[in-house]
């Protein structure tokens, strides 16, 4: 018996996950509608991942809402419908309609009203239509400099949108889940996890992610220094005029919307080389996500919207 | 590839240490935490060059040409004032750890902050200003982090370089401060003094050259070597049961398990357990989980138990080993830190959030308010925001707890306003009424 303790010991990937387990258990058992925001990125997988332990046997007791902005990666959509279908899972799709009919894009907009009417809006209205008390996301802390400022339940008002200076203190792993009427929570149970932390779990726990995570020949144009990927089918998604198109061996570190998420010169086709080049990146994970170029403060901008 | 030949590639022999730092205005908190960074090479390129357009504007300056406290001033209006308002918290690894830093504000008025950052610290940063040694805000934070139980030290004097590296300057405040531990009886032997300064970087992550005197380890030293396994997989095994998870398939017949974190001890298939208030007891028949069932499980792990016999118990239950029981409590004392600018009130109800378990609970007394200065005990009627005391509880229903000083999750709680349904106060148990 004390010779089995000396043996155990929790690493840092096993106390992340419980703690993350920990997490998920408790927004099911004291909210009445919880939803998980699947992003179908990396740190999705790792949450879905997580919430599929979390429940095991059983399954996922709330389903899963994707924000659909229109301008994601073609591979994100077809592997998005194919994991969902696996789980077994409920999965919503939002699409602002009526912005993406009327041309809401990057270019003639700015990422900020481009993000503000897709991304933001979509999110609330999901989140209205379906009466949702509560909302996982898989932002992690480290990813941003306001992110470093939120809580695991993050309160939100009847606008979704977020008070980094009224947020009620969080201690132990005692989670206050009473919220006034009209008032939701985002929940982030991947708070404490880095990138590194991220790409060692999906190794370890063999988590499928979205093939473009890995390095391919590719079309690309060079805009304002960042490798932006090229999707013919699309206007906003084609090249601009007087780009030269050019064939890269390139990989995503973070997914975004083709026009504002950069690629990476990579020649990495396995999950080793991705650890290997997160840890030795000189730059961190969103360098080439064009919406956190705006200003020092864009994120925080947005969270105060209502973006997660 | 198998699962266990892929993990090879991966080191999994470092664990995690959550730590806080702590200090009044201006005692360089953001600077050590952006130095620890820096040094530690945890900073990225991009957001290095985000910050250094906005250094040439401030006076804050190392010797790098960056002022490292805007590399987590993360909101606005924080690097506009140049002050830190809210917990940040930060993330780096060196090859033997990782570590979780909660950055918390030295405001009077933030105090709760701190409180909320130290609640999971396994160790605290006190960073004095050696110009100035200790201030009534070192005392409230000394006080504070003995309250939480955080059992390591690190009392950290910065700014050595504003004093010329005085040998003397540094062991007058180490012993000023050895009074206040001698005050709050706390150990000695936690707590390590370590000349510093974060600007320049001396002691921080690197050995400083200005200091011969002084043959400590670093910082970044004792944050490597501190024991945070403790003795919690040791102690007495406590399992709130969170949430109870049933399936009926193919696999899975009828399945029935109570899944929780375990919050101290161990446990293996065969153990006898006990479950509390209803007393029922029965034996482990599985540990289930996702890649493979369990044959053992430690605290800190989130698990599901299957019991060899039907049991009543359900979510705000805990689970103990036969023979070595928490106490089943419907009074208590316990030291609060009120949070709120609404006063505290005796005869009011709040709710109580206690592991997994949501009771309403009425304050019968405040038996001493603890004076943050002088340590003293006073009588008081009512509480206002950062107030620390003693007070006496009495609860609708029972909770199943532990005294604070032997369980830092079985004997805390916090307390929930029911109108404004904000988190009031922290609380931890003092002693249970029989």
């Amino acid at each position: 018996m004390s010779n089995l303790l000396e043996k155990t010991k929790l690493d840092h990937l096993r106390q992340l996950e419980a703690e993350s387990i920990h997490i998920i258990r408790e927004v099911a058992s004291e909210f009445k509608n919880p939803v998980m925001l699947y992003s179908v990125g990396k740190d999705s997988s790792v949450m879905v991942h997580l919430a599929r332990k979390a429940f095991f046997p059983a399954k996922i007791p709330f389903p899963f809402q994707h924000v659909d902005t229109g301008y994601k990666f073609p591979e994100m959509y077809e592997f998005r419908d194919e994991f969902c279908k696996e789980l077994g899972v409920e999965l919503r799709v939002q699409r602002n309609e009526e912005a993406i009919a009327n041309d809401m894009n990057p270019f003639k907009y700015g990422t900020d009203k481009c993000c503000a009417a897709l991304k933001t809006g979509g999110l609330l209205s999901a989140l209205a239509e379906g009466a949702f008390d509560a909302a996982f996301g898989g932002a992690r802390r480290e990813e941003e400099k306001s992110r470093a400022k939120e809580r695991v339940y993050s309160i939100r008002d009847e606008f979704g949108q977020w008070d980094p200076k009224n947020q009620r203190p969080e201690l132990w792993n005692l989670y206050n889940s009473k919220i006034n009427e009209g008032e939701s929570i985002r929940v982030f149970p991947l708070s404490n996890w880095t990138e590194i932390d991220i790409w060692e779990y999906i190794k370890i726990e063999n988590i499928p992610i979205v093939p473009i995570y890995y390095a391919q020949d590719r079309e690309v144009v060079i805009r304002n220094g960042i490798i932006i990927p090229i999707d013919r089918s699309s206007p906003h998604t084609s090249p601009r005029e007087g780009e030269k198109v050019e064939i890269r061996k390139t990989r995503f570190r973070s997914l975004g919307c083709m026009p504002c998420t950069g690629a990476v010169e990579s020649d990495v086709t396995d999950i080793d080389g991705i650890i290997n080049e997160a840890k030795l990146a000189r730059k961190s994970e969103r360098e080439n996500r064009v919406i956190d170029l705006g200003s020092d403060s864009s994120m925080e901008d947005k969270k105060k919207e209502g973006y997660f | 590839m198998t699962t266990v030949q892929q993990e090879k590639n991966i080191k999994r022999d470092i664990d995690i240490l959550r730590f806080t730092t702590v200090g009044s205005v201006d005692d360089g908190k953001s600077t050590l935490i952006g130095r620890m960074l820096y040094d530690s090479k945890s900073i990225f390129e991009d957001q290095l060059k985000a910050v250094e357009k906005t250094s040439s504007k401030r006076s804050n300056v190392g010797a790098e040409g960056i002022d490292f406290s805007l590399l987590t001033d993360g909101l606005a209006a924080e690097r506009e004032q140049g002050i830190t308002i809210d917990v940040a918290y930060r993330y780096f690894n060196t090859p033997r750890r990782k570590f979780i830093i909660a950055d918390t504000p030295g405001h009077v008025q933030y105090t709760r902050n701190m409180v909320t950052g130290a609640s999971t610290a396994h160790l605290t940063i006190i960073l004095l200003d050696a110009r100035k040694g200790i201030l009534d805000q070192s005392r409230r934070h000394a006080l504070i982090s003995s309250l939480l139980g955080i059992p390591n030290f690190i009392v950290a004097v910065n700014k050595m370089d504003l004093v010329d590296f005085s040998k003397e300057v540094f062991d007058s405040i180490q012993d000023d401060f050895m009074q206040l531990v001698d005050k709050l009886s706390l150990d000695k032997k936690n707590f390590n003094f370590i000349p510093i300064s974060a600007l320049c970087g001396d002691n921080v992550v690197n050995k400083s050259f200005n200091m011969d005197w002084y043959n400590g380890p670093t910082i970044i030293d004792v944050l490597e070597s501190v024991d945070v396994q403790q003795d919690i997989a040791k102690k007495p095994f406590r399992m709130p049961v969170q949430y109870v998870i049933r399936a009926d398939n193919d696999v899975h017949k009828d399945f029935r398990g109570f899944a929780g974190l375990v919050s101290s001890g161990s446990i293996k298939v065969g153990d006898e357990v006990i479950s509390l208030p209803s007393k029922m007891s029965s034996k482990v028949k599985m540990i289930a989980d996702f890649n493979k069932n369990k044959e053992f499980a430690i605290a800190r792990e989130s698990i599901n138990l299957v019991f060899e016999d039907e049991i009543d118990t359900s979510r705000g239950d805990l689970l103990c080993k036969l023979g070595e029981e928490a106490s089943i409590v419907k009074e208590f004392k316990a030291n609060l830190c009120w949070m709120s600018e609404d006063l505290f009130k005796i005869q009011k109800k709040y709710l109580i959030k206690h592991t997994s378990n949501l009771v309403k609970a009425m304050a019968t007394g405040i038996d001493y308010r603890l004076d943050i200065n002088t340590y003293e005990k006073a009588s008081a009627v009512e509480l206002g925001l950062n107030d620390i005391a003693n007070v006496s509880f009495k609860l609708l229903k029972p909770i199943i707890a532990d005294l604070y000083s032997e369980n830092r999750i079985t004997g805390s709680f916090i307390l929930i306003d029911e109108i404004s349904n904000n988190t009031v106060a922290a609380g931890m148990i003092t002693e249970v009424v029989a």
